[in-house]
Parts: C-alpha cells; sequence; structure tokens
C-alpha cells in the first residue's frame, strides 16, 4: 500500500476562513487601476483581521471607483446606489441596524463634486464606517474629465490644463471634525494595510483618501495623479504597524521614537517616527502639515488624524444594542393602553 | 366684487332673520403670531363639547409673524366639516384687512369687531357689534406684554355670549388646553373670556340669527389633525428609522411623532431608544436614508411635500428598480416650486405617480380622514414591505395642519407583516436563493438582509441592469424580463390596496370621483344637488393607486361622471387616462379647484350644475 500524499493544512484566518471567502467577482475595471490594488489590501486586511464577511455591508455610488465593491468581500451584502449619494444609504443601513461593519468605496466625483454635501454630512455625523474615496483625479468612466481633486495645473491628456483649485478631501474633512483621516497610495502596501486595518479597529467614520491613478485617463507626463508623479513626490509622515487585539502586544516593542494608540477594540495602532515630529492626535498640525506639504508640492501620506474618544452617530441618537431592524413586534408596537391614553387625551 | 354704499353710522340694525341653528361658519381675521390659536381652538373646542360636528382651517401666510391670518370655525348640525365659503360671523381683529373682509360678507352677516375701526360705518346689512378690546384687557390682565394675547380670549367670550355658547364648555375647553401645569394661564385666559361675556351680555343687543344649541353628536369623538394622526399611526406600525427634512406642511407630521416616539418607543430596563430619528441635510439625504434602512431591515419612513417629493426623483426610481421598501407621506401644498407653501392642493398626484426617470409606477394612498391617516399609514409598512416597494401616502396640508373630529381610532388587529425575508434557517432549507425570481408568481423576490450569518444570504444589490440572480447584466433578454416583473408586480398590488368608498345611488345617472380632502366637499354637494336641483349623484372616493376594478364598474353604470381635481391639469383625472378605456374614458368630466385653499362644495356644485346644463 502507498502512503496517500497528506493534503496541506489548509490556510485559514481566526475565525477559519480561507482568503476566498473575502474574494469577489472579476475585476471589470483597467488592467493596472491603482483601484483593484485597493480591493486586493481590503479582501487582506478582513481577513487578516478575520471580520466575519457576512457582517459587513459594502457601499458605493457612481463611477468606476463605486464598481469595485463587486470585485471584494463577495459574501457581503452590497449597495451599490446613486451618485454622490451612498453616505445617506449607508447611513440608514447602519441605522437599521448597527452590528454591520459598513464599508464605503467612493472615488474623487462621486465624493468632491455631486455628493460633496454627502460627504460632509457624514462626516459631521461620525457614522461609524470606512469610507475609501479611490482618487484619481479624473472621471474615467465618462472618459477623462477633470474632478475637483484635480491639482492646478495637472494637465488632460490632450494636454488642457485643471486651471481650479483643488479640494483637498483630508483637509476638508478635518476641518468639517473627523475623527479618523488618512491618506495613502494604492502602490502603498504597507502603508494602506495598516490603514485600513486601524479603520476596521476604529468606532467612528473613517476618511481614507486613496491616490489611485487612472492608467487609462490620467497617468501621463503632467498628470499629478499618476503612478511616477506619485513615486516621485509622496512624503510619508511615519512608519505604521497595525497590532491587531487578538496578538500579543507585548511581544515586540518597537526601537526608536513610536507612538502608540489603543483603540477601543483593543488593538494598537504603532506610530514611528520618520524626518519630522508629526502628532496625529493633534488636529491643528494636521492641517498645518496639508497646507505646508501642499506649498511644497508634496503628497503626504500616514495617519493625519486620530482621535477614538468622540462618540460615534449611533451612540449619539441611544439606539437599543439590538439591531432596530429585527426587534421584535412586542418592542416596536405599543399596547392597546398606548392608543386609550391618547385618544383619552384627544376627546 | 359687488358695489357696497358705506351706510350712515347709526343706522337702525338689521332686522334678525330667523334663528340659524348649529349652522353657521364663524371667521376670525388676526395677525400671524398675536397667539389667536389657543382662543380659536378653545372656541372650536367649546362647540365640540356641546355635541355639535364641527371643523376648523386655519389660512396662514409663509410667515412667522405680522400677515394676516383667519381661522375659519364651521359648525353644521348635518356633519358637513367641508370649507363653506360664506362666512355668517366675522371677528374682524386686524386692521389691516378689516376693510376687505367685511365687504367680502354676505348680507346678513355679523361682525364683531374692535371698536375703534368703525367698521359699522361701511355697510348697512349687517350686524356689527364693537367691542372695546384694549378696555376690556386692561382690568383682566395687569401685565401689558401679555394683553394681546388676552384680548382674543375676550372675542372667545363675546362670541359665546353671541351665539349661546355654554360658558362652562368654554371653561372646559380652557382646561383642556393648557392642563393642570399651566392652571394660572387658564385663570388669565378665563378672566379675559368672562370680561368678553359679560361686556357682550350687558352692552350688545343680539340682532343676527346664528346661534347654537346642544346635540349629541360627538359623543365619544376626539380631535386631531391629520398629521399628528398619520404620526400615531407610523408609531403603531412599528417605525424604526424616520429620516426627514423640514418642510411645511409636513414637519409637524414628524414633531408630533418625535413626542409619541420619546414617550412610548424607549426600552424601560436600558433607557435607550428603539427607533432612530434623523433630521438630514436635504430630502435627497432623507430619502437615502429611509431606502438605506428599508433595505437592511428596518421599517423605515420619510415624510415631505412636493419640493421634497421633486428632490426625492432619483432615489424613488433607485428603491422602485432595486426593490427597496420605504413609506413616504407627502403632505401636499401648492406648487410649483415655492408656490404657496401654506395652502393647499392636491398637485402631486401625478408626478408622484411615476416619480424618477424610465418606467417607473409607485402605489399611493389617499387618505380622506385622520382615521384613515391612522389606518393607512398602518397598511402602508405593510404593504411596502409586501412587495419592497416605496409607497406614498397623500394627503394635503388642509388634512395634515387642520383639526378634525374623528372617531377614536381602533388599535391595529392584525399582526405586522415584514414580507419575503429569508433568514438563515430558511437558507439551510432552501440551500440558496435567487433576489429576484419571481418564485410566487406575484412579482415579488426573496429577499436576505444585509448581516445574515449565511454563506448564501448574500446578493448585490444595484440600480443598475441587473437578472434574477442579482448580477450585473445589459442583456436584453434580462432587462426585459425584469421590467415586465416589476409591471406585474404592480398589477398584483391591486389586490392589496384599499378598494374605493362608495355610495351608489341607483336613481343617479351621473357620478362624482374624488380622492382625499375632496371628499368632504363631493359628499355635501351630493345632497347640494339633490335638494336645489334634484340632481341625484353616486359617489366613489378613491383610497389608493393602483385602481381597483371598482373605478370602472362605478364608471360604466353612469352616464357622466365627475371626477374632482384640487389641482389646474386634473391630475386625478390624468391618472384613469393612464388606466382605463376609451369608452369609460368618455363618460369623466373633470371639476377643478386650485385656489390654494380647501376645496368647498357650493364650487363643485355650481361647475357640475352649469356642466349639466342647468
Amino acid at each position: 500500500m502507498s502512503a496517500t500524499v497528506p493534503t496541506p493544512p489548509r490556510k485559514v484566518n481566526r475565525i477559519g476562513l480561507e482568503v476566498i471567502s473575502y474574494k469577489g467577482g472579476k475585476s471589470t475595471l483597467c488592467a493596472g487601476c491603482g483601484h483593484n490594488s485597493i480591493s486586493e489590501r481590503i479582501i487582506e486586511c478582513f481577513y487578516e483581521l478575520g471580520v466575519e464577511p457576512t457582517s459587513v455591508a459594502k457601499f458605493s455610488g457612481i463611477g468606476c471607483s463605486s464598481k469595485s465593491p463587486a470585485y471584494f468581500l463577495g459574501m457581503a451584502h452590497g449597495f451599490n446606489g446613486v451618485h454622490g449619494r451612498m453616505p445617506a444609504i449607508a447611513t440608514g443601513a447602519l441605522l437599521a441596524n448597527r452590528t454591520l461593519v459598513g464599508l464605503g468605496v467612493t472615488g474623487d466625483g462621486d465624493t468632491a463634486s455631486i455628493g460633496i454635501g454627502q460627504f460632509m454630512h457624514l462626516v459631521r455625523r461620525n457614522v461609524p464606517m470606512i469610507y475609501v474615496i479611490e482618487n484619481n483625479g479624473v472621471y474615467g468612466l465618462t472618459k477623462g474629465q477633470f474632478s475637483a481633486t484635480a491639482d492646478l495645473g495637472s494637465t488632460r491628456k490632450g494636454g488642457a490644463a485643471n486651471d481650479l483649485r483643488p479640494f483637498d478631501c483630508c483637509a476638508l474633512a478635518l476641518q468639517w471634525g473627523a475623527t479618523f483621516v488618512a491618506r495613502s497610495f494604492s502602490g502603498d502596501k504597507k502603508q494602506l494595510q495598516a490603514i485600513l486595518k486601524t479603520a476596521i479597529a476604529h468606532q467612528g467614520l473613517s476618511v481614507i483618501d486613496v491616490i489611485s491613478p487612472c492608467v487609462t485617463f490620467n497617468d501621463h507626463e503632467g498628470s499629478t495623479k499618476s503612478y511616477g508623479y506619485m513615486r516621485d513626490h509622496e512624503e510619508a509622515l511615519h512608519e505604521l504597524d497595525f497590532v491587531p487585539f487578538f496578538e500579543d502586544i507585548s511581544v515586540e516593542i518597537p526601537e526608536g521614537e513610536t507612538m502608540d494608540v489603543e483603540m477601543h477594540d483593543g488593538s494598537h495602532l504603532r506610530i514611528r517616527k520618520l524626518s519630522r515630529d508629526f502628532d496625529p492626535t493633534d488636529r491643528l498640525a494636521a492641517m498645518a502639515a496639508l497646507d505646508a506639504a501642499e506649498r511644497q508640492g508634496e503628497i503626504l501620506t500616514g495617519v493625519l488624524y486620530l482621535n477614538t474618544q468622540k462618540p460615534n452617530f449611533l451612540e449619539l441618537l441611544g439606539l437599543s444594542d439590538h439591531p432596530l431592524a429585527s426587534l421584535p413586534e412586542s418592542q416596536v408596537r405599543p399596547p392597546k393602553s398606548s392608543l386609550d391614553s391618547v385618544m383619552e387625551e384627544l376627546r | 366684487m359687488p358695489t357696497l354704499e358705506a351706510s350712515p353710522s347709526g343706522s337702525p340694525p338689521v332686522p334678525a332673520s330667523p334663528s340659524i341653528v348649529n349652522d353657521f361658519s364663524i371667521q376670525v381675521a388676526t395677525v400671524n403670531g398675536s397667539g389667536s390659536q389657543t382662543a380659536n381652538s378653545v372656541l372650536m373646542r367649546a362647540l365640540f363639547q356641546m355635541g355639535i360636528p364641527v371643523s376648523g382651517k386655519n389660512m396662514f401666510p409663509s410667515n412667522i409673524a405680522g400677515l394676516p391670518t383667519w381661522f375659519t370655525i364651521r359648525a353644521s348640525k348635518h356633519g358637513y366639516v367641508g370649507r363653506r365659503k360664506e362666512i355668517d360671523f366675522l371677528v374682524a381683529m386686524n386692521p389691516e384687512t378689516a376693510r376687505e373682509d367685511v365687504m367680502k360678507l354676505n348680507g346678513g352677516a355679523a361682525v364683531v369687531y374692535d371698536e375703534p375701526l368703525k367698521l359699522n360705518e361701511l355697510r348697512g346689512d349687517l350686524h356689527f357689534y364693537p367691542v372695546p378690546f384694549d378696555k376690556l384687557a386692561g382690568p383682566v390682565c395687569p401685565e401689558a406684554k401679555l394683553r394681546k394675547l388676552v384680548r382674543n380670549m375676550i372675542y372667545d367670550g363675546v362670541v359665546a355670549q353671541l351665539l349661546s355658547i355654554d360658558m362652562e364648555e368654554v371653561r372646559r375647553a380652557l382646561a383642556k388646553q393648557f392642563g393642570a401645569r399651566k392652571a394660572k394661564a387658564a385663570d388669565m385666559n378665563w378672566g379675559a373670556a368672562q370680561a368678553g361675556f359679560d361686556y357682550a351680555a350687558r352692552t350688545l343687543t343680539k340682532t343676527d340669527a346664528c346661534r347654537a344649541e346642544r346635540m349629541n353628536q360627538t359623543a365619544g369623538k376626539i380631535i386631531i389633525d391629520g398629521n399628528s394622526a398619520c404620526a400615531l399611526g407610523c408609531l403603531f406600525a412599528g417605525v424604526t428609522v424616520v429620516t426627514w427634512y423640514p418642510i411645511t406642511p409636513s414637519s409637524s407630521l414628524i414633531e408630533s411623532l418625535m413626542g409619541y416616539m420619546k414617550r412610548f418607543r424607549t426600552e424601560p430596563e436600558t433607557g435607550k431608544a428603539t427607533y432612530a430619528m434623523v433630521q438630514a441635510e436635504d430630502e435627497l439625504a432623507s430619502i437615502g436614508m429611509a431606502i438605506g434602512a428599508g433595505w437592511a431591515g428596518a421599517r423605515a419612513m420619510t415624510a415631505t411635500s412636493g419640493p421634497g417629493i421633486s428632490l426625492m426623483s432619483e432615489f424613488i426610481g433607485l428603491g422602485y428598480y432595486a426593490e427597496a421598501p420605504a413609506v413616504i407621506f407627502d403632505v401636499e401644498r401648492v406648487g410649483p416650486s415655492t408656490g404657496l407653501p401654506t395652502r393647499t392642493q392636491q398637485g402631486d398626484l401625478l408626478t408622484t405617480a411615476i416619480l424618477s426617470h424610465g418606467d417607473t409606477r409607485h402605489p399611493m394612498y389617499f387618505p380622506g380622514s385622520p382615521q384613515e391617516c391612522f389606518t393607512m399609514a398602518i397598511e402602508a409598512f405593510d404593504l411596502a414591505e409586501r412587495f419592497q416597494t416605496p409607497v406614498f401616502i397623500m394627503t394635503d396640508l388642509d388634512l395634515g395642519m387642520n383639526n378634525w373630529m374623528s372617531d377614536p381610532f381602533p388599535y391595529p388587529e392584525a399582526p405586522i407583516r415584514r414580507g419575503k425575508v429569508l433568514t438563515a434557517e430558511d437558507l439551510d432549507k432552501l440551500g440558496g436563493f435567487e433576489r429576484y425570481n419571481d418564485v410566487d408568481g406575484d412579482g415579488v423576490g426573496y429577499r436576505t438582509l444585509p448581516g445574515t450569518k449565511h454563506p448564501k444570504a448574500v446578493y448585490f444589490t444595484r440600480g443598475s441592469g441587473h437578472n434574477e440572480k442579482a448580477q450585473y447584466s445589459e442583456r436584453e433578454e434580462d432587462y426585459i424580463h425584469n421590467m415586465d416583473r416589476l409591471a406585474h408586480k404592480f398589477e398584483a398590488m391591486r389586490g392589496h390596496v384599499p378598494a374605493p368608498a362608495v355610495v351608489m345611488n341607483p336613481k343617479a345617472r351621473i357620478g362624482l370621483v374624488c380622492c382625499g380632502t375632496s371628499n368632504d366637499a363631493a359628499r355635501e354637494s351630493r345632497d347640494q344637488l339633490k335638494n336645489e336641483y334634484g340632481i341625484e349623484a353616486s359617489l366613489l372616493r378613491l383610497r389608493a393607486y393602483p385602481f381597483t376594478h371598482h373605478l370602472a364598474d362605478f364608471i360604466g353604470s353612469h352616464e357622466r361622471v365627475y371626477v374632482l381635481d384640487q389641482n389646474r391639469d386634473a391630475q386625478l383625472l390624468g391618472l384613469m387616462r393612464l388606466e382605463l378605456d376609451a369608452e369609460l374614458l368618455a363618460r369623466l368630466r373633470s371639476v377643478r379647484y386650485y385656489g390654494g385653499l380647501p376645496l368647498d362644495a357650493r364650487t363643485v356644485t355650481d361647475n357640475i350644475v352649469g356642466q349639466e346644463g342647468q
């Protein structure tokens, strides 16, 4: 009898799921699109942190970026809504079921133009969800028009220059009181992973602006959202290391000047200083750093601001711990005596 | 307007006509923000407590303070609660409009007025009752800044005396209005009412014919506005997510709901809310949140008016096509654009029925009374979840913001029905599902809710083309199949919406068809047609869209059918054009009113009589 070849053990995460459980459909975006890299990071992070995929609800608006929720977390419900209004749908869904992990993916057209009002109010409410802006400075799906995040002087493929100042979604979010603001680059795997994991652990809104080059309409010479431009101008604020709550924190204590932020779930974000002093719990410092970087033509990446203390919208509303969507009739329809008492008052 | 010559002052009072008992309208003309609402409510309630059927209509400007406002109380022993054009008894408190208000009256009407206005000099064919309000207010109200308010309660006393309204009922109405906690305010107002009463008894000689007498037609009834009635319906429907943006005339629906929710929907053990109420940044967000919440399994709603309906258009298309439930209250006001924001109209019927681009159809309820506001709100949430689609409740400013007499609301007997939702256990048994597959033949697929802990629970929701498995599809066959299923689903709703209320008159050759508040005018007009012109008529009040076969049956059994519309373009009739065949359409005639006031019976009667060639 020949010995059977043992099958290699399946690689699973802490809840026993393989990475395939976190994948989605095949991407229909262009080969090389930054958005596909972001989808990959999302898959890795949710897998590595062992988030139950059926507990996630994905939201998006309209545009190339908003198509991408179909390409990751295939076991999570998703809602691809209307242009610029994803925040409203997400807010409603999270009100209905506060146990959902909300994950929104949007673009710079969806967020900074048609949806800027909803983005603003999402920040104001601190709705507990992840809000990833896949920022390429261009309308891809309608073939290459400038968006409101296109930099001053940046050119279109045909050479026309943008003569309006861009919106900096991170600076705006800081101004509006966001509790977690980060910027990254779709090509920076390690940093984006740490930021996404921090966002999963964060109890409020996480605004993550990811420069994500459009290979078809905005990756040319003269573009400030191209791979080449990002390679030359990205300036990381710090090195990030995310230690999830289920890993032993005491094992590794990094050398040098390191700041540690403890998240609500017991996870830790380790922030190691690079060339500059930067305190991501200081909102004004973050705004000043963004302002200075803009003047120097640098794209600052990293965690710009993190506040783990501010209550989120669902906490402010004093909602029942039980999801509103599934409260039993006995809890949502008052008894006849309540109606009788109101009728008596109106007699 | 007729030319009227001012009669010399001091002319002899017009001789009294025979008594008019419990069949008159009192109009109080004041200034917005002068605090007359309490006095008007007390007057209305006092008549109600005397057992007399009564209705109150507030005609107010889009303004916080300073512009004219009129409150009309109609007492009707016949139980008519629609607006009556003719005013029998005017209380002229607003110097700005007093002259015009007096000139508009029919001969024989009575006028209580502030003495310095000298309105008695304007006409000789009215009954004038001058009252020195400032002189009377001083002694009963030492605080000068409150005198403006107290003046209003003085006219209550004067009117009570002149119309034989029992002062004990005024006192009771005041106590009800202020409650035990504001007893001091109630006392001061009671003093003012008494001062008015005593002055009238001492000084004025009754010469007009109007008089109130006790009846027993209001026993057990309540007084409530339609917006509060809708709010109570939502409360007992088990609504869990309420999103909204302030807009007249729907804001008070939400504000009323807020009060009820705080009172009845807090978990006793934790003090936490079994609901969420969110004031959104605009109507785009309020409907978006409601649809997101409905998708995630909440009983979700929003309330708005015409401008909000316009803004919600895109999201309603998403709700229709992606099939997410939500209930939308449209308290209609006068459009287009800002229009007349504090006046009433049924002006959103057509636009709402097919709201959004592409082919869409939406069910609508047409409550005709506060009690229907309550029961239909409950039904609408069941329908929205049963058919997984946005459902509209069409009321209007007249129903929503005015006070109505009503029977008490019945506690819902049927349990809450949440529609076709598959749980993890269901999926274990079934082994999977296809979101948009019409397995039951009613056009409605089964859905799962996000967060369902089952690997087969997932589906992707999108506003773009999709197949039965909820996969992205641009295929011609998939698109047509899906749209045909949605059309079939709309057809299936006909069996689930309330049938019309029909009063069939076997002798009638003509019929009247209406919806919502037009019913009050239609009911009264039907009596006028018979009593004054010998024209017999049947009446059908639509209670929902899509229409049921009863409408076609009704039209088919009458030679001519008059469709009542509170809008310029005959929108209700227009909706019928989308559905009925030519033979039936040929029988339809249109009666339209669009001046912004509640429809009155006389307008309807005159119009029909004209069209009938009499």
